[in-house]
């Protein structure tokens, strides 16, 4: 790390309408330095990487590159002047190839091969359209070409999300390297390991303020969260220990030789009533065809669901509803209406349950609304449309609708994704809760330290198959990561 | 190379279609030659502008829905300055005019911000009106010059003129956009608007080249129009529904990123053919529509089942 200051962004306050979306939000980077930008959802950050790639006008405060002031307004002037973001969602153009997409913004070819093979990806054809290359292929070919561009500062935004490990260990590798040898790295992440292991420094956003400059070391965690959150608070505990097992007679859903080519060759499990059974899993390992099948988004190809005892097979969505079984799914936008209110969104599934309507039930459910809208302490200020939530407030309507609701059988998808800490904390126990009522959670995560926070047991799907199941009090992240790399020795079948 | 096919493969479907379609003509009437060619690729010739300057808006996303306004504009004007002056200046002049036209519909939704579809929709009736100020009733004269240029076949021998006129004014305003960046740019804001804004596209200016290249190309389309009757019709043809059908079956997804000009082009060729064969066989013009919707629902759906079946392979 040396004295240069490469980045200098103070005093930047933003405002939209009554919303101050940034009061006083700095961030300093130096050559040869990498920096975690920190913060819960709704802190402030995506405004604040708006402004400093700009792409928003600052209401004021300045952002300085090598001290010249950064032209707002358009992204390729922030390109040029020095700065290059990689964002959460590839910005390569789905219909052009890749050679296209490289011409487009000026980006050298051969520099630009020699950092995706130096990241890991070894059979690229240049001439593949990029709207037919898988994710994890998109983020790494993003990040080539940020490289391949020889900038200054470098800002990778939730870069490895959605990468397998392999890949991510890649790409940490690499920033660490170019770090090195002088280039500074702005890293806006919410794994924590990963901060400790690639940054130097942290700086923390809370609404809309910058409130504190962290140095990376051991136990660095704790202080962290504490200023992300503003007050000192306990790291999650899991406080539930009751063994459900033991007074739930028969599983409500119960799943034998399950087969879906060409990935899923055999699941077989029982979920029951009260339990939150978690399932983990390296990317693409059956796990979304799993949720698929049991959302009766297609028929599995061979196998038995039975659900209460019953043998189902579900040839449309609305026949996996009907028997109990209800999806949210990964991706948030899909489980709301964007454009209606906070509480339309919660009641939507009692207009979709109830036969019939009357002013009694009208006010039963409106006071359900209330508890859940209190319960899940969703920011409401932005109530009137959904979708100018924050993510996490946008989850937490998509799984409170079912705490107003009621379900019997709950298929959550990873729903903390890209989630803050605080919010993760308050899904948790809504997952329990819902358990407790009598629900049955099937719950996927990606991050493998929620098993021990929120289920009684898990399963691990390795190649299409359930390779373990291991109870959540002994399931430290070690034995899960081991397992979800088909690393055991045990032959459990739940 | 399979690469070069894999990309093409609906033009190359298109083309197989219409060489089909031509040897069913011939077969329906053995004497359908190079005047049988010649009178469909003049009646084309409006048709193909048109659906080229829409090829052009619906790539980048957008569309235009005041397309055959534009040309009637262009043609009322090319009629009336034709008649008072030289030719050739008078033809840089309707090309200038549809140069602005096109540049007000993108400047007006670029920067009003109000969806396309009602914008053009304004400018649609906007249009319609200044060809009527410019010329109430049919009248004016196209220069002589101009209408012998669409008939015959001397420029290139065995090939109709108007098919020739054609290719050379959509390649000459078309292709040197094409091959540079600003194509690019044309093609990634129709793509994914966030993502070629993040990759340094200017999308504002770049949507008004669209709508101005359109502009450009109805200003052909109005001259081809003067050239057909030699004189200027204030009222539009039925050119709009005309040029989607024939953008959309030439392989130009409607929400824009994808396809070329030339699936259009052929497009056109065999939507006029189609009509060209129901007339030998004495259909009711009536049902002669019923038909030419249903052919293109079908092409349509059938060539995407097809490419969807490719793209699994």
């Amino acid at each position: 790390m040396s004295d240069t200051v490469l980045l200098d962004a103070y005093g930047i306050a933003k405002s939209f309408g009554a919303v101050h979306a940034l009061t006083n939000a700095r961030l300093r980077v130096r050559a040869g330095e990498v920096v975690a930008l920190m913060g819960a959802n709704g802190a402030g950050k995506s405004t604040f990487i708006k402004i400093i790639t700009g792409a928003l006008k600052p209401g004021s405060g300045q952002v300085l590159i090598r001290g010249e002031e950064v032209r707002v307004g358009n992204p390729a002037q922030a390109r040029k002047s020095g700065l290059v973001p990689v964002y959460q969602e590839p910005s390569l153009i789905p219909d052009l190839d890749v050679t296209d997409n490289l011409r487009l913004g000026d980006t050298p070819k051969e520099s630009f091969r020699k950092w995706v093979e130096e990241l890991g990806i070894t059979d690229l054809n240049m001439s593949d359209t990029i709207g037919e290359l898988p994710l994890a292929t998109l983020r790494i070919l993003d990040l080539a070409r940020a490289l391949a561009s020889e900038p200054d500062v470098l800002l990778l935004d939730e870069m490895t999300a959605a990468l397998p490990a392999d890949l991510v260990e890649r790409v940490l590798k690499v920033v660490r390297q170019q770090a090195n040898e002088g280039m500074g790295v702005i890293y806006v992440s919410h794994r924590f390991n990963e901060i400790l292991e690639l940054c130097d420094t942290a700086s923390v956003l809370r609404d809309g303020e910058t409130v504190g400059d962290l140095t990376i070391e051991a136990g660095v965690e704790e202080r962290a969260v504490e200023l992300m959150l503003g007050q000192k608070i306990e790291l999650g505990e899991r406080k539930i220990t009751t063994d459900l097992r033991a007074h739930s007679g028969n599983p409500r859903v119960k799943v034998r030789n399950l087969a879906i080519a060409p990935k899923v060759t055999g699941i077989d499990f029982d979920l029951y009533p009260g339990e939150v059974l978690g399932v983990v899993a390296l990317e693409g390992q059956g796990q979304d065809e799993l949720f698929d099948i049991l959302a009766g988004f297609y028929p599995a190809t061979s196998g038995l669901i039975e659900v209460n005892g019953k043998s189902m097979s579900f040839k449309h969505p609305a026949d996996a509803i009907a028997a109990g079984l209800t999806l949210v799914p990964g991706n948030r936008a899909d489980a709301l209406l964007a454009q209606r209110s906070v509480r339309e969104n919660i009641a939507l599934p009692f207009s979709v349950r109830l036969p019939t309507w009357g002013a009694l039930k009208l006010r039963h459910e409106k006071e359900r609304v209330q508890f859940a809208i209190d319960k899940l302490q969703i920011d409401t200020r932005a109530e009137g449309e959904v979708q100018r939530l924050s993510g996490g407030n946008q989850q937490k309507v998509t799984i409170g609708r079912w705490l107003a609701t009621g379900v019997e059988t709950l298929l959550l998808f990873d729903p903390t994704r890209g989630i803050d800490v605080r919010t993760k904390r308050q899904i948790y126990p809504l997952v329990r809760e819902l358990a407790a009522k009598g629900a049955s959670v099937l719950f996927y995560t990606s991050e493998l330290d929620e098993v021990s926070l929120a289920c009684d047991r898990a399963i691990v799907i390795f190649n299409g198959q359930i390779i373990d199941v291991i109870d959540a009090k002994d399931a430290d992240e070690q034995t899960l990561m081991r397992a979800a790399y088909g690393l055991t020795s045990r032959e459990g079948v739940a | 190379m399979s690469d070069v096919i894999r990309k093409n493969a609906w033009v190359a479907g298109l083309v197989a279609l219409l060489a089909v379609l031509l040897v069913v003509t011939k077969l329906i009437q053995p004497t359908f030659g190079v005047s049988g060619l010649e009178s469909i690729a003049r009646a084309a010739l409006p048709f193909a502008f048109a659906t080229a300057g829409m090829a052009v808006v619906v790539i980048v996303g957008g569309i235009d829905l005041s397309v055959a306004s534009m040309m009637a504009v262009c043609a009322v004007a090319a009629a009336v300055l034709m008649e008072r002056m030289a030719g050739v200046p008078a033809l840089l002049i309707v090309l200038a005019l549809g140069l602005v036209m096109g540049f007000l519909n993108g400047a007006l939704i670029v920067l009003t911000r109000v969806p396309d579809i009602v914008v053009t929709l304004a400018m649609l009736f906007v249009w319609e009106g200044v060809a009527l100020l410019i010329l109430e009733t049919p009248g004016g004269a196209a220069s002589d010059w101009l209408e012998q240029s669409i008939r015959g076949s001397f420029l290139v021998p065995g090939i109709p003129n108007a098919l020739v006129v054609t290719i050379i004014c959509v390649a000459v305003v078309w292709l040197p956009i094409r091959r540079s960046k600003l194509g690019l740019s044309i093609y990634a804001t129709g793509s994914d608007e966030l993502a070629a804004f993040r990759s340094g596209v200017a999308i504002g200016p770049t949507k008004i080249l669209a709508y101005s290249l359109c502009g450009v190309l109805c200003a052909f389309g109005g001259l081809s129009l003067a050239a057909l009757t030699g004189i200027g019709e204030p009222v539009p043809g039925p050119y709009l529904l005309a040029s989607v059908a024939a953008v959309v079956l030439g392989g130009v997804v409607l929400g824009g990123g994808r396809g070329s000009l030339l699936g259009p082009l052929i497009a056109v060729y065999i939507l006029r053919i189609i009509r060209t064969i129901l007339t030998l066989l004495a259909f009711d013009p009536n049902v002669t529509t019923i038909i030419e919707g249903v052919i293109m629902v079908g092409v349509v759906m059938l060539g995407t089942a097809a490419m969807m079946r490719g793209a699994q392979q």
